[in-house]
């Protein structure tokens, strides 16, 4: 079962508990000896900088001077800067672009793969790779020069006897340039679709080729019903991940978030002002800010998957 | 030739990690290939074709890569000018150079990064399994919301602690050094790795515990002495993603490594790119393959495991 699963299977328990029943724990010593490294990192660690996160968001903080608070000054002066609301768009645009298009394209190859193919193992592994080396700073500087005025991209559309743009110098092309990098890196979903693709009972295929349903109708109607909690699972996933990408950026624009600002991911921003300019309470407002909007989607994601998620038990 | 056992999503009793336990054929084999029946030509066109397209597109998708080595092997300059992959004499002159183009030598950073996977590794695999056998085998109070607790801050977004961690981290004086990359995770908070062996412990039969209760062993034992050597798949899972995904972790190490003699390989390519904005991509592309390297070793010395632990809990 995965995570997401757990985590709706605990509320659906809770509602159904025995109330009255009077419980023992018979493990509660032991059990505090083995969490106790657990339960430490999660409040000096996680719990405890995310609470003084939030105290700080209202605070001006420089790293020097101490904190001083400043109520909700940090939260207005987000609203009327520009650049905050730029790497909002920026990062939206590559979420909303990127994910779908890397969880169609790994939905695509896990099917292609599924059919008892003769080398699914060298397929696999070759599909699988860039998505382990893919946020490395390695992977970023090779799609720099990639990508570049004269890079390979352009090198190879020269032999067709295309002139391509500068990708990442250019302010309409470079987040397209680091959103492909992003779908380069469909191995890993890939790899859940087809363990996923491994559970549909074949008898269903069968009985539905018996009736005499097209390829198109047993995937609206076996496949995607079928799979649907797995392309669930990937899309929360990969959201709220894609959230957060910083590297590629990063390297990519040589950490300015540019041309004019055009990868200048949220968390490239939040960088900036809190490890270039040390105004950390501004990166904690903003921090506070990311976590509600992942929060918001995930609820979003949560709610609707109502509509079309179909669990077969 | 599909001979390894298929993954499960959806059922908790199985072992996220290879078993002696073969699976069903993939399911929809049976329509396209009855046994005992020939392929008829027009399958065999079909099954051609198909090989030429996902062949095609393995190439496209390694491109990239194979050129980023062919080019570390070529003059600098042809790096603007040579888009194949056919290396007509072999320079390793960009080693050389790439190697030395920093600071100190690009063997320090690969030490350095060596240090922060090994403590990485090790504390992840010490207290990740602690806690994982609370979960899956102890009865306490509090277990249900503890349990949530820990899948919770799988998805949190680690920029919302980033912030206070660094605050407390400078002020004990850590930064610039390798503890705030090793000690948390000697605090479990990697939890992701938790949830796996919660999974995997979940699969291992009960009543070898039983056994060993009644044998006389405590929680400790049966712990160290049944459960932690029947989980050596689930540990091996996470040492191998523990050491790509600390390998390759920017952030953090941007964040705490800000003086030269303590930079992991991923800071010291990022200063590199900076240092030579003019610059000399051969090199570049040099130090940047050494640094894929390990990754790639890990990738095939482990692709079972991983495999294995992506499909049944759904990392990256």
């Amino acid at each position: 079962m995965s995570a997401l699963a757990e985590l709706g299977s605990l509320g659906k328990k809770s509602r159904g508990g025995r109330p009255n029943v009077k419980r023992t724990y018979k493990d509660n010593r032991a059990a505090m000896v083995f969490l106790a490294p657990w339960i430490v990192g999660l409040v000096a660690i996680t719990v405890g900088p995310m609470l003084i996160s939030l105290y700080l968001s209202f605070t001006d903080y420089n790293l020097i001077q101490d904190p001083n608070w400043i109520g909700t000054d940090n939260f207005t002066r987000m609203m009327q800067d520009d650049r905050f609301w730029n790497s909002l768009r920026v990062t939206l645009t590559y979420v909303i672009v990127g994910v779908p298009l890397q969880l169609g394209l790994a939905l695509a190859v896990a099917m292609a793969l599924d059919k008892g193919l003769k080398g699914l193992p060298f397929y696999r592994s070759v599909f699988y790779l860039p998505s382990l080396l893919g946020s490395s700073v390695a992977v970023a500087i090779l799609w720099k020069q990639m990508f570049g005025t004269s890079g390979l991209v352009n090198q190879l559309l020269a032999m067709v006897g295309i002139t391509g743009p500068g990708w990442i110098s250019d302010p309409s092309t470079a987040l397209g340039s680091i959103i492909l990098l992003h779908v380069w890196t469909f191995g890993s979903p890939m790899i859940i679709f087809l363990a996923g693709l491994r559970q549909i009972p074949g008898m269903y295929y069968e009985a539905a080729a018996v009736d005499g349903a097209g390829r198109a109708t047993r995937f609206l109607k076996i496949t995607l019903p079928l799979l649907s909690p797995i392309i669930f699972f990937n899309l929360v996933l990969q959201i709220i991940g894609a959230f957060q990408s910083f590297t590629q950026a990063f390297i990519v624009s040589g950490g300015t978030g540019g041309p004019s600002d055009s990868t200048m991911f949220f968390t490239l921003y939040l960088y900036q002002r809190g490890f270039g300019q040390f105004d950390m309470g501004y990166a904690s407002a903003m921090a506070w800010v990311l976590l509600v909007i992942v929060g918001v989607f995930t609820a979003i994601n949560f709610y609707a998957s109502k509509f079309w998620v179909f669990y077969d038990d | 030739m599909t001979t390894e056992s298929a993954p499960r999503i959806t059922t908790d009793a199985t072992p996220p990690v290879p078993g002696p336990v073969r699976e069903r054929r993939p399911a929809s084999t049976t329509i396209t290939r009855r046994a005992g029946y020939a392929p008829s030509p027009r399958q065999r066109a079909k099954s051609v074709l198909k090989h030429a397209v996902l062949i095609a597109a393995a190439i496209i998708m390694i491109y990239p890569l194979l050129w980023m080595i062919a080019s570390s092997f070529r003059p600098s300059a042809d790096v603007f000018r040579a888009p194949g992959l056919w290396l007509t004499e072999v320079h390793t002159e960009n080693y050389a150079t790439g190697w030395n183009a920093l600071t100190s030598p690009f063997g320090t950073y690969l030490l350095n990064s060596a240090l922060v996977v090994l403590g990485a590794v090790i504390g992840n695999l010490v207290s990740c399994s602690l806690a994982a056998y609370a979960f899956a085998r102890l009865d306490f109070r509090g277990k249900k919301w503890m349990f949530g607790a820990m899948l919770v801050t799988i998805m949190l977004p680690i920029h919302v602690v980033i912030v206070p961690q660094y605050i407390l981290f400078s002020q004990i004086g850590w930064v610039n050094t390798f503890a705030p990359l090793i000690v948390p995770k000697f605090l479990a908070t990697d939890a992701f790795f938790i949830f796996l062996m919660v999974q995997f412990i979940r699969g291992i039969p009960r009543e070898l515990d039983e056994a060993a209760r009644i044998d006389g062993a405590g929680h400790p034992r049966i712990f160290l002495q049944v459960i932690l050597p029947l989980m050596t798949p689930a540990l091996a899972t996470t040492t191998i993603f523990t050491f790509i995904w600390t390998w390759s972790d920017f952030f953090g190490q941007l964040i705490y490594l800000t003086s030269p003699d303590v930079f992991t390989v991923p800071v010291a390519l990022r200063s590199f790119v900076d240092a030579q904005s003019s610059t000399d991509w051969g090199a570049m592309f040099a130090m940047s393959v050494v640094s894929l390297l390990p990754v790639f070793i890990a990738f095939l010395v482990g692709q079972k495991f991983l495999v294995k632990g992506i499909a049944t809990t759904g990392i990256k």
